[in-house]
């Protein structure tokens, strides 16, 4: 039996296949696309346009970066209101051009800093949940790794969101938790399995629709199942009228918490 | 800068006593003073209504428990409270949680931590909430969401406007994801109600931060902001972990996101009731049409 808190290893481990990983593997052509149009480009997040079995998708995707530079360039996956809005500009793109979009999510939260507030992180989330709910192409999530609270809602509110089976996906980090409940950092592998965070948790609680196993480490062999999901589960999308399907997607989020639950 | 003391229960006999004479303030004849918690200038109060719960020596704002505000900011007799029993859910077996919710529960007087309803303010039909500074800082829950998402939904079905008082600490740890999904949750329920036409006025007071700053409390057609509030993703603490750096004075108060272009209006609470007034008339006035 995993432990929570060994998935929240698991999920963080150096080395584990980040985001840029997924594009080139379980995609074709990718033409990644820069910029907010508003302030600046946030390496922290990699969007574009590609081919999914043929198909053009938009992929959003949140990338902590692999070696040291790499990593501080992309300010280890923890994004600025920048990143979100260029994920939104794309995602609005994709509406235009009835391009399905496809996100992957993998950090430890939105970027806490000076510059971030400044410019509006918490509007910068919430227009992009607005959006989300109401945007007229299907919308699929996976968490890859991490999924660090609202910066990884940010990108999360869709049709299907699934989670490979060493994902983590929480409301605060567990060391966060930990610190404010107990007062104590270290006890963070108890919070971690206070507040369920993982993907058989979520699962479990119907707030994730597919836990996509991590084949022993083999992740080429996930990348070739989560191609042929992501092609059949967007055909599926892809019959929904668009109220139907922006009805559906609305009911899935509005049940969590409420009187059916 | 406000005092640690406004993060506290504000000591007046007006608290205990709305349960029991909520229409009935003369009750409250004969209390003792109480010290300003700023400047200790002693207070009525009696008078705290009147004074729209501002200190009329050194000008702090008081907090107001989310019944207090919603009886000061409504028209006599016009609230109909919804949804007033819901109660939370321990969802996680989360450890302590139940006794953090009662003690909560017991401190505040009330079940959850935001009260909803319809009612008018001055003499315009709105649908309101209004948060709980008191019961867990305003933290989201799935019952907060919930309710919030509920008062949406009715105001888009009885197409009426909605004005929204939000104070929090950001989301309810002990209810872990059930608590991050009400900002997805909230910010569809508001979706809806501004694809019918309909306004929204968001008041952000002391404090407004994490979950709710990243959802419904910037989703506002218009967004006010009381004076000095403190209104962020990130709570100060947790930036200067991150930057290691000191965060300059007034930071992320309601007059700094004025001057980033973040928030319409900052109100002092003498002009609020006049101010919603208005923009409730100008915005029955455009749909009449």
């Amino acid at each position: 039996m995993t432990t929570a808190y060994e998935r929240v290893q698991a999920a963080r481990q150096k080395g584990r296949p980040t985001a840029v990983y997924y594009i080139q593997h379980v995609f074709t052509d990718f033409l990644e696309m820069h910029g907010d149009r508003r302030f600046a480009d946030d390496h922290a997040i990699v969007a574009g346009l590609a081919y999914l079995k043929g198909q053009p998708v938009t992929v959003i995707a949140i990338e902590k970066g692999q070696q040291t530079e790499d990593k501080i360039r992309r300010n280890f996956g923890s994004a600025h209101p920048e990143g979100y809005r260029k994920a939104l500009r794309l995602m609005k793109q994709a509406e235009k051009f009835h391009r399905p979009v496809v996100c992957l999510i993998d950090t430890a939260g939105a970027f806490c800093g000076i510059g971030a507030e400044e410019r509006g992180q918490g509007l910068a989330i919430a227009e992009n949940l607005m959006a989300m709910m109401g945007l007229a192409v299907p919308i699929i999530s996976i968490l890859i790794g991490e999924g660090g609270s609202g910066g990884a809602l940010a990108l999360g509110v869709a049709d299907r969101v699934w989670m490979l089976e060493n994902a983590v996906y929480s409301v605060i980090s567990p060391e966060g938790a930990a610190s404010i409940v107990w007062k104590d950092a270290g006890k963070a592998a108890d919070a971690s399995a206070a507040l369920h965070i993982t993907a058989q948790d979520l699962y479990g609680f119907e707030m994730v629709e597919r836990v996509i196993p991590e084949q022993n480490g083999d992740f080429e062999k996930v990348c070739v199942e989560l191609r042929e999901a992501l092609a059949s589960e967007l055909k599926t999308l892809k019959s929904l009228t668009v109220e139907e399907l922006t009805q559906q997607r609305y009911l899935k989020f509005r049940r969590i918490g409420g009187d059916e639950q | 800068m406000f005092s640690k003391e406004l993060f506290k229960k504000p000591n007046n006999r007006l608290e205990g006593e709305q349960e029991s004479a909520p229409d009935n303030p003369a009750e409250t004849e004969g209390a003792p003073a109480f010290p300003c918690p700023d400047c200790q200038t002693p207070l009525d109060p009696d008078s705290l209504y009147d004074l729209d719960f501002v200190c009329p020596n050194c000008g702090a704002l008081f907090q107001m428990s989310a019944r207090e505000r919603v009886r000061w900011l409504t028209d006599a007799d016009s609230f109909q409270e919804m949804d007033a029993d819901r109660a939370p859910v321990d969802w996680l077996q989360f450890p302590e949680y139940a006794g953090k919710l009662e003690k909560a529960q017991r401190d505040s007087g009330e079940p959850e931590g935001v009260i909803t309803g319809l009612g008018a303010i001055g003499g315009e039909p709105c649908a309101l909430f209004v948060m709980n500074p008191q019961f867990i800082m305003g933290s989201m829950g799935a019952v907060v969401g919930e309710k919030i998402t509920r008062l949406f939904e009715t105001a888009t079905e009885r197409r009426l406007p909605v004005v929204g008082y939000t104070v929090s600490g950001g989301a309810r740890i002990q209810e872990g994801m059930y608590s991050l999904m009400q900002m997805a949750k909230t910010s569809g329920a508001v979706l809806r109600h501004s694809e019918a036409g309909l306004l929204y006025t968001a008041v952000l007071t002391h404090p407004t931060t994490g979950g709710v700053v990243a959802s419904f409390a910037m989703e506002g057609d218009v967004i006010l902001a009381e004076p000095k509030a403190l209104i962020g993703f990130a709570g100060p603490r947790v930036i200067e972990q991150t930057m290691r750096q000191k965060l300059p004075e007034g930071f992320q108060r309601s007059e700094f996101l004025l001057e980033k272009g973040f928030i319409d209006r900052i109100v002092p609470r003498a002009n609020q009731k006049s101010e919603l007034t208005q923009l409730l008339r100008m915005h029955r006035e455009v749909t009449d049409r």
